[in-house]
């Protein structure tokens, strides 16, 4: 089993909703994020292109947050997921600094917090709850070691592309292009 | 300067010390116990879920709100069997649980009232104000009659208390969604297929072949159905058109984006109906079919070639005659879209009738992949007494307006506004859930009837502007908090929601139908409202419509069969068009009847003198109008707007992202604030941009107060429709200032 | 013209718009680390080397710095820590590949062993105090203990050895080991901050020290190591220089950008290359204050914690 996000960059509108829906889900506190939106525009008046893509923790092959961690807190679980357990993460912010996406955040509880791919939403068979309210349906969630799957067919069949490969950690969350 | 007597008031900003303190205490508490909770580890997942739909815009989705244990509400969920939704909300939607925690609410009733020579507003229990409201109706009904009452309504509070209204002898009734928003496309549309597009628009997205986009930018106007549609649209390799002077999100998802110069869209549409007649590309046997005067058309655009548009519309010939070809090509699998918020220019029902003869042309409408016939449900009235008639009313103030259907907003404000031939004299206003300040164009001129009128009562959530002039103020509890109409929308299929209190009202606020009831009940009309509970009004529809409240309860949607015939029209089907004729009118004689253009022309408007920007606006995902602008959850999303400027003019003026500037427009309105500069190619050299709602100047909207401009403040200038009524926003125009001009004022 | 932007209104605290999340406590802390590693470092050396006669100050005197610094230093970083009463679980597990985990252990080893390094000189350099508190004569067990250590102290020194220089490369790969900020990210830091560990360990010998001789020695050896520092920061920009677009634009901040007076001024002129010319002047034979230079070299190996760690924090992949 190894999970992963693909968002389809040609659908997506950014409108923000799997960044709400993620604050519901999951509490996380107003003014802190465990996904966000990005906006990139090249180009010149009137030929331009512009990408909106939602973002989060890649949930990384290499992670070098879970490397970092002096205390395990970070880890990696059943299907590649990168969690964190708060009770024993001491907030020394290590894996914070090597996070290249800055996917991480100190809750204001004191634990270093972060996307979990909704661990507990896929326990119960449900789907991530940013994919499952996306208006536009462009993002996707799936096992890619299933050739069948629909992420698995997806990276198969369309161009496609990771943040910041050149940072070597491997990301499990792709987009389409 | 004038003193104003209606001054607005901060609410509780110079309130009784009882008031203040208990609203500051009460927010400090609301905010912390509010974060608290947002911080606990949501664990218990034991949810309870109740239906309801949605009220942050007019879509009105269909969703379950999920409450946990302690009977918070942790999350908004869209109802699967919902047409409009298809179990996803839109962010806004998904973010409706901060209109509840919202901790600014409006909390009780408010009094206006004068101490020490200060107007301000001092709690009042509901009684003592409805009883205040109903005598004030009283007197204005036995001294000028009733219609001199108006409604300003806009969204669900308004289907309540337009009964009232109707029950008291009042049809003096207006919503900014006509005259403000839909009106021209909806005369358009009228006048050539003799049918109103209505909400949601029956365009079948999912399944056309082409979908050309005027000026609507769909994934920023969030209309929930109609974005998942286009992304349907996407994936089956529909081609895109749009047509914006600005690269909306859908130009970039667009084959094509014709970057059009503003106000020149009706020279595009004339051409590409040269272009598709002359070459000889329309649907003959659909045209011949159903439309009349075709004739008249041809003959029409004849002269209105693509090298003429050129010189207007700056779109390449060459281009036009391309996307006109793949129109055809798709057609009638193919949408013009009608577009929403439709007052731009002021010729505006005539581009909306250029746009139908397009789609006529086409053959689109009632063809698969173009627009469906639509069909809703019927639900019965509950039984009440016959209104009243009254002596006149919205129609008759707005009667300048041939085509108007619907209350003008506006029309209704210059009715209020004392002068000598005044016909309608309008003495009262009731507000319910519209924000007119921040709405209506010409603020001067709202501000100028709001100070004329002389009793006005604001029913709201929150402590907007508008509540800052009212005598008295109503706080109504949110849509997760009440009952309300059953919802019965048009769509593919006809289906029907309900909303379910989810919590009890929070604070000392109240449902709009028991104002409206109590109100009512105050006013002697007990025989229209004869019920105790709105509950019983809903399950004895429910039960009309074979179906119960216990079992909606339970599935909060339920989708009928159709009854009115096929979403299509057949091969070769007879179709009666609700047009005089009966036919698809090309040529419409009951304009000509009334003098005006019986065929659109294009006529050129005014263009920003030097050194002044046109204001160029429109929606922002995240937020509605004006009234999400404080919903924490929204607000964290995007808290004020920015000023979108192209690099061109950034450079001339040396402006840089992030800069504060303050603009002024065109009759000398000076922003009250500022708007950080983003430097973009996003917008043309000729416009500035932005997003609609912000520069709220309420120091109550703690969250929202000062955060950006509002444009409606620097849209001092409109163009009427003459046939409708309607108020074109976009010809107003801006210059930037990089000083701030209020530096020895206090705002 | 390109633009990136966050349109979900992304400001969290600390992260954005750039990082801050480790404050001057990690800064200091790094410092203190690199000072102590320093001290210990030479005065387990001269010990071993048997020179404890002939460099008092080294081997004995600085000793009282070691164990203050490195508690100041411990208490820094768990000041800074966010989630405090948890801190225990850095002790429940050792990750080889974390270098704070590294840091943490070999904190926990080498801080009690600075104690027991003083400790063990205890009643030589502060006769007076024991005189007056009387420890070892009121309680049996410390004499014995005192008795045990100065009998085992030649362990100690080369059990410190090793330990003072892996804290004092340790100081330097916490930073360079996150790939994520491309100012950190280069092999040079490790070594550089050992030195200026070891150089700034030297100063305080310097101001510590009574005998000429004592300070001349340090007085070279610092110089020598503040050549070595600074050929190493030249490297380290010309690694830079060698480096991806987002190296560039990480050494832009040190070269040409907001840190470039903190860096130049503070870091390599006041606290590398006057300190070193000062040292060679009085090398020469003429009459500087040696507090001077050594003070000089202390502050500017503290600034130098500070840049690098806010100017770190700057740098990033993305956005
Ligand atoms: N400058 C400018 N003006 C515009 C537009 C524009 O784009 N630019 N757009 C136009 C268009 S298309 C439209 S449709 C109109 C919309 O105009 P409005 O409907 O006036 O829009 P809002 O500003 O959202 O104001 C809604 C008000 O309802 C309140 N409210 C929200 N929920 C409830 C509720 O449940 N009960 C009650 N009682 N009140 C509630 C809110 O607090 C707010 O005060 O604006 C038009 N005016
Ligand atoms: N998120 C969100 N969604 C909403 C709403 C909301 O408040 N928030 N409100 C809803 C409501 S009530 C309405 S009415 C709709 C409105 O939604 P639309 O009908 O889509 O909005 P408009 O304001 O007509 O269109 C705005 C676009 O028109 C472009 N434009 C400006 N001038 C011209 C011109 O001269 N020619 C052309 N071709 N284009 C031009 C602007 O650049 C902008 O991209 O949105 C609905 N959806
Ligand atoms: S919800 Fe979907 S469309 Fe909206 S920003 Fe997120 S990924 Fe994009
Ligand atoms: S994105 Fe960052 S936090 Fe997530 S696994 Fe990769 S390195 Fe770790
Ligand atoms: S902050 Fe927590 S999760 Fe992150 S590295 Fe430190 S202990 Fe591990
Ligand atoms: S997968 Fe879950 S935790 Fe991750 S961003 Fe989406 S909603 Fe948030
Ligand atoms: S489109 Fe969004 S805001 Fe409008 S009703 Fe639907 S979910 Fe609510
Ligand atoms: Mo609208």
């Amino acid at each position: 089993m190894r999970y992963a996000m693909i968002i389809d960059t040609l659908k997506c509108v950014g409108c923000s909703d799997c960044v709400v829906a993620c604050q519901t889900e999951n509490d996380v506190p107003i003014g802190y994020c465990r996904d966000w939106i990005t906006e990139t525009v090249n180009g010149a008046y009137p030929n331009l292109e512009l990408e909106l893509k939602s973002e989060r923790c890649n949930h990384c092959d290499n992670a070098p947050c879970v490397r970092c961690c002096p205390t395990g807190a970070s880890h990696i679980v059943d299907g590649g997921i990168v969690m964190v357990t708060h009770d024993e993460c001491i907030g020394c912010g290590a894996c914070i600094e090597s996070c290249p996406y800055d996917a991480r955040y100190q809750h204001p509880d004191g634990y270093v917090d972060k996307c979990t791919f909704c661990h507990h939403r896929l326990e119960k068979g449900q789907l991530p709850a940013c994919v499952s309210v996306c208006p536009t349906k462009c993002m996707y969630f799936g096992d890619l070691d299933n050739p069948n799957s629909e992420v698995s067919q997806l990276l198969k069949n369309r161009k496609h592309k990771t943040l910041a490969p050149e940072a070597g950690t491997d990301p499990h969350v792709f987009y389409l292009i | 300067m004038t003193t104003s007597r209606r001054k607005f008031i901060k609410i509780s900003a110079i309130g009784l010390g009882g008031v203040a303190a208990t609203t500051s205490a009460l927010s400090m508490f609301g905010a912390n116990s509010y974060l608290d909770d947002l911080v606990k580890q949501n664990v218990s997942k034991k949810f309870k879920r109740t239906a309801t739909y949605c009220e942050v815009c007019f879509w009105k989705c269909a969703g379950w709100a999920h409450t946990d244990e302690d009977g918070e509400i942790k999350k908004i969920i869209g109802n699967d069997d919902d047409p409009h939704c298809n179990g996803r909300l839109c962010p806004r939607g998904t973010g409706g649980v901060g209109m509840y925690n919202d901790e600014d609410r409006l909390k009780t009733p408010l009094i206006r009232t004068t101490v020490n020579g200060e107007e301000t507003f001092r709690k009042a229990s509901w009684e003592e104000a409805l009883d205040l409201i109903a005598s004030k109706f009283k007197g204005f009904k036995d001294t000028y009659g009733a219609e001199s009452v108006a409604l300003f309504k806009h969204g669900s509070p308004g289907s309540h208390l337009e009964h009232l209204f109707k029950a008291f002898g009042s049809d003096t009734i207006a919503e900014p969604a006509y005259a403000q928003c839909r009106g021209p496309r909806e005369t358009g549309f009228g006048l050539t297929f003799g049918s109103w597009i209505g909400s949601p628009e029956p365009t079948d997205i999912r399944d056309t072949k082409c979908l050309v986009l005027i000026g609507s930018h769909i994934g920023e106007n969030m209309h929930n159905s109609q974005v998942q549609e286009m992304s349907d649209a996407i994936d089956n390799g529909a081609t895109i058109i749009t047509v914006d002077p600005r690269l909306s999100t859908a130009a970039s998802k667009s084959e094509h984006w014709l970057a059009i110069k503003p106000a020149t869209d009706i020279a595009l549409l004339l051409s590409w109906m040269n272009v598709i007649i002359e070459e000889g590309l329309y649907n003959k046997k659909y045209v011949e079919k159903y439309g009349l005067g075709f004739d008249q058309l041809e003959a029409h655009v004849k002269q209105f070639t693509p090298e003429w548009a050129y010189g207007i519309t700056t779109i390449e010939p060459k281009e036009i005659r391309k996307t006109a070809r793949i129109m055809a090509a798709a057609a009638p699998s193919v949408i013009i879209h009608p577009g929403r918020h439709v007052t731009w220019y002021g010729d505006d029902s005539q581009r909306g009738r250029a746009i139908a003869m397009l789609n006529g042309l086409l053959g689109s409408w009632g063809n698969r992949g173009g627009f469906y016939f639509k069909e809703s449900l019927k639900v019965p009235e509950f039984p009440h007494p016959e209104y009243p008639e009254p002596k006149w009313g919205w129609k008759e103030i707005g009667k300048k307006y041939p085509y108007a259907e619907m209350g003008i907003t506006t029309e209704l404000v210059q009715a209020t506004i004392p002068s000598e031939n005044n016909e309608y004299p309008i003495k009262a206003w009731l507000v319910a859930g519209t924000n007119l300040v921040n709405t209506l164009p010409q603020r001067e001129k709202t501000l100028e009837a709001i100070e004329a009128v002389e009793f006005m009562v604001v029913i709201d959530t929150m402590p907007m502007e508008i509540t800052g002039y009212a005598d008295v103020v109503l706080p109504e509890c949110t849509y997760l908090e009440r009952y309300d109409d059953i919802r019965s929308m048009t769509n593919r299929i006809p289906s029907i929601a309900v909303r379910v209190p989810v919590v009890e009202p929070k604070y000392d606020s109240k449902p709009a139908w028991w104002i409206s009831k109590e109100i009512g009940e105050r006013l002697g009309l007990h025989d229209y409202f004869n019920y105790n509970d709105f509950e019983e009004v809903i399950d004895w529809q429910l039960h009309e419509l074979g179906t119960s409240l216990e079992e909606m309860k339970k599935i909060g949607v339920k989708t009928f069969d159709r009854k009115s015939g096929p979403l299509f029209l057949e091969e070769g089907q007879d179709h009666y068009f609700y047009t005089p004729s009966g036919k698809i009118e090309f040529y419409s004689q009951q304009l000509a009847d009334k003098g005006f253009d019986p065929m659109p022309v294009y006529t050129a408007h005014p263009e920003p003198p030097q050194g002044f920007y046109r204001l160029n606006y429109g929606r922002s995902p995240m937020h509605t109008f004006s009234r999400t602008i404080n919903n924490p959850n929204l607000n964290a999303l995007k808290s004020e707007n920015t000023l979108w400027v192209n690099p061109k003019v950034a450079r001339m003026m040396s402006l840089k992202t992030n800069q504060e500037v303050w603009l002024k427009n065109q009759d000398d309105i000076i922003s009250t604030f500022s708007i950080k500069v983003r430097v973009t190619e996003r917008v043309r050299w000729d416009s500035i941009y932005m997003y609609h709602g912000f520069g709220h100047n309420n120091k109550e909207l703690t969250r929202a107060f000062g955060k950006g401009i509002s444009d409606t403040e620097l849209i001092s200038k409109i163009a009427m429709d003459p046939l409708m009524g309607g108020t074109g926003l976009r010809g107003n125009f801006v210059a930037i200032l990089t000083e701030n001009p209020h530096k020895n004022t206090e705002i | 013209m390109q633009e990136e932007l966050f349109t979900s209104g992304r400001n969290i605290p600390h992260i954005d718009p750039f990082l801050q999340i480790w404050h001057w406590p990690i800064s200091l802390y790094l410092f203190l680390g690199g000072l102590a590693a320093g001290i210990l470092f030479f005065a387990a050396l001269f010990y071993v080397l048997g020179k404890e006669k002939e460099y008092p100050a080294a081997v004995k005197f600085a000793s009282i710095i070691p164990p203050i610094a490195l508690s100041t230093g411990l208490l820094a970083l768990v000041y800074d820590l966010t989630h405090k009463l948890y801190t225990w679980q850095l002790y429940t597990t050792f990750r080889i590949e974390s270098p704070m985990s590294w840091g943490a252990w070999v904190l926990l080893i080498v801080t009690p062993l600075s104690f027991l390094w003083l400790f063990s000189f205890y009643a030589e350099i502060y006769p007076k105090t024991e005189e007056k508190l009387q420890l070892l004569k009121k309680f049996k067990f410390l004499a014995t203990f005192e008795q045990f250590l100065k009998t085992n102290r030649l362990y100690i020194a080369y059990a410190l050895i090793p330990l003072t220089l892996v804290l004092g490369v340790y100081t330097g790969i916490l930073l360079s080991a996150f790939n994520a900020r491309p100012l950190w990210n280069n092999a040079i830091l490790g070594p550089l901050f050992l030195t200026s560990g070891l150089s700034t360990g030297a100063a305080a010998i310097i101001l510590m020290a009574k005998t000429k001789q004592e300070k001349h020695l340090f007085g070279k050896i610092d110089l020598g190591l503040i050549i070595v520092e600074l050929a190493l920061i030249v490297h380290m920009i010309m690694g830079y220089y060698a480096g991806s677009q987002v190296q560039l634009e990480a050494m832009q901040l040190l070269v040409g950008g907001d840190f470039t007076l903190m860096f130049f001024g503070f870091v390599v002129l006041l606290g590398l290359i006057i300190p070193a010319s000062l040292e060679l002047i009085e090398l020469i034979g003429f009459k500087v204050p040696v507090i001077v230079p050594a003070m000089l070299v202390i502050i500017g190996g503290l600034i130098f914690r500070f840049v690098m760690v806010e100017a770190g924090q700057l740098t990033r992949f993305l956005y």
